[in-house]
């Protein structure tokens, strides 16, 4: 469904992707690990069309969409629930939600796949008139994830979707993305969660320092010694 | 002087105010959202004034009557001016974009002055010296007509932005740009919309002054620093500041003219900048930052 090919990013002179290489078939999980800095957002971003790749290419459904403006992929179907959810604080909940459908391939189903975000989160529709920067974390969370969903993705890159909330909801988040798989989105999902990533997902990647440096199916990656220490702290 | 005659040229000034009000709104717009500051938003305003002028003895067309034309030309001339001359340069440092619209300002002031001379210019519509009576107050017909109509544009601005997708989407733009490019709008067609809204906003408030005052096309930075005085004074990037703004400025300009000399009015106006920005330097609607 989507395949990377050699991506290299730059800000400035500094290099952020040094020749990535994913590949994401259609209904998988594909979790991408690595520390701080490794790149991980870099990458999300510059299959988004947010950053533009100096090198490589990205192809989704068979279609070269490298250096396609970001929205232009969103109308292809990659979805994304971005780092720091990047909800619009001073709109109401439901503007929030309306924005995500502001893409053609939103539009028509718009209201419709307002109810089923109010279904799927009833914490929402109590707030739907309230400004976004007043809901809590975990519902700015939702916010985030619905708001996505509102552009029917086929495909919803996650960046760090449980970053700073209480454990309860971070399983409610993972609930949240298994459902949503297993209804059909492909996910590629980037976590600090590393154990729980991994068991959601059937393939994964390492990346360092811009590159990936290991690679492989889900459930390998968790028995790789290198993984265990570095990342599960076994 | 009797109370009656202060009232009316005060509730004169206020309604010239509102016209100056509809002209701070495009630059508060523009800014809100593109974080850029329109430098040439007065030289722009005298084109349309000049616009409204030249319909009104050419066409014999009420200024009033030419603004949806003037308004329009204007819309797509501000798109067209962000599309190609401002987009390239809104990530590059302030001082770059204020020079790039000063340039568009000095062609506009000099382009004007070729084409059309320094005279002073004037549209004197048949009702120019009519006047409601409300009891012993006079109001100037022109002034609560170009007040009336520039509320009701301003009101559809602000609807527009309330209402509609795009008018949501641009709000969108300006309360978080990753946020808008995560869900995929289309910024560079928002941005060049909202530069065409700011501008249409001028030539719909430059037809509206070509009633009350005569144009030359030296008028410009005048009206640019007087657009600044409001924005400042009402809050930048807010739009009920804007509007707020613009009647606070066209009152003070009154009372300039009731208490000292008419020619001291700018004078007041930015007295009154400084007080506010000295004891509310976020304006009178901003938010604290
Ligand atoms: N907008 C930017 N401008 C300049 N440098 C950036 C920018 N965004 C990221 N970087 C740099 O690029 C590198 C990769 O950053 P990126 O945010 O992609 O890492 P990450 O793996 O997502 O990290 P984290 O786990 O902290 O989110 C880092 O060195 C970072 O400092
Ligand atoms: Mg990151």
């Amino acid at each position: 469904m989507l395949t990377v090919e050699g991506l290299e990013l730059y800000y400035g002179d500094a290099k952020a992707l040094d020749g990535v290489s994913v590949a994401v078939e259609d209904g998988e999980i594909v979790a991408i690990v690595g520390a701080n800095g490794a790149g991980k957002s870099s990458l999300i971003r510059a299959i988004a069309g947010i950053e533009t790749p100096a090198a490589g290419t990205v192809r989704f459904d068979g279609e070269d969409i490298t250096g396609w403006p970001s929205y232009r992929v969103c109308d292809r179907g990659i979805g994304q629930v971005a780092e720091g959810r990047q909800i619009f604080p001073n709109m109401t909940v439901r503007e929030n939600l309306e924005m995500g459908a502001v893409i053609p391939r939103g539009r028509a189903r718009c209201d419709e796949t307002v109810e089923d975000v109010f279904a799927m989160f009833p914490r929402l529709r109590e707030r739907e008139g309230q400004a976004a920067g007043t809901l809590s974390g975990g519902e700015q969370q939702m916010l985030a994830i619905g708001r996505c969903l509102m552009g029917q993705p086929k495909l919803i890159m996650f960046d760090e979707p449980s970053l700073g909330l209480a454990p309860a909801l971070v399983a409610e988040v993972f609930e949240t993305i298994r459902t949503l798989n297993a209804a059909g989105t492909t996910v590629i999902l980037v976590e600090q969660n590393v154990a729980m990533s991994l068991r959601m997902a059937r393939h994964a990647y390492v990346l360092e320092n811009g590159r990936i440096v290991l690679s492989g199916l889900a459930e390998d990656l968790l028995d790789d010694d290198g993984v265990r220490q570095a990342y599960l702290g076994l | 002087m009797t109370w009656d005659t202060v009232a009316s040229i005060l509730i004169g000034g206020a309604l010239t105010g509102l016209v100056y009000s509809l002209m701070a709104l495009g630059l508060s717009v523009i800014f809100g959202v593109i974080r850029v500051v329109n430098f040439a938003h007065g030289e722009m305003m005298t084109l349309a004034m000049f616009a409204g002028v030249f319909l009104f003895t050419g066409g014999g067309l009420d200024p009033i009557l030419s603004l949806p034309i003037v308004a329009g030309t204007l819309f797509i001339l501000g798109y067209a001016l962000q599309r190609r001359l401002v987009e390239p340069f809104i990530a590059r440092p302030e001082h770059e974009q204020f020079i790039l619209l000063l340039a568009v300002a000095i062609l506009l002031v000099n382009g004007l002055l070729l084409a059309f001379g320094p005279d002073a210019r004037s549209v004197t519509v048949d009702y120019a010296f009519d006047s409601f009576e409300l009891g012993p107050i006079f109001i100037d017909k022109v002034k609560a007509y170009a007040a009336g109509v520039g509320v009701l544009v301003a009101a559809g601005l602000l609807m527009f932005f309330r209402y509609t997708r795009t008018g949501k989407a641009i709000r969108a733009c300006s309360d978080n740009l990753m946020g808008a490019q995560v869900v995929g709008l289309n910024i560079r067609r928002l941005y060049a919309l909202t530069f065409g809204l700011g501008v249409a906003c001028v030539g719909a408030a430059g037809c509206l002054l070509s009633l009350l005052v005569d144009v030359t096309p030296m008028l410009g930075p005048e009206l640019t620093l007087l657009a600044f005085v409001i924005v400042i004074i009402g809050g930048l990037g807010s739009m009920m500041g804007a509007l707020l703004g613009g009647i606070v400025v066209g009152l003070s300009e009154a009372l300039a003219g009731l208490l000292i000399v008419p020619s001291m009015k700018s004078m007041f106006s930015f007295g009154l900048l400084i007080l506010i920005l000295a004891f509310r330097p976020q304006g009178l609607f901003g938010k604290r930052t």
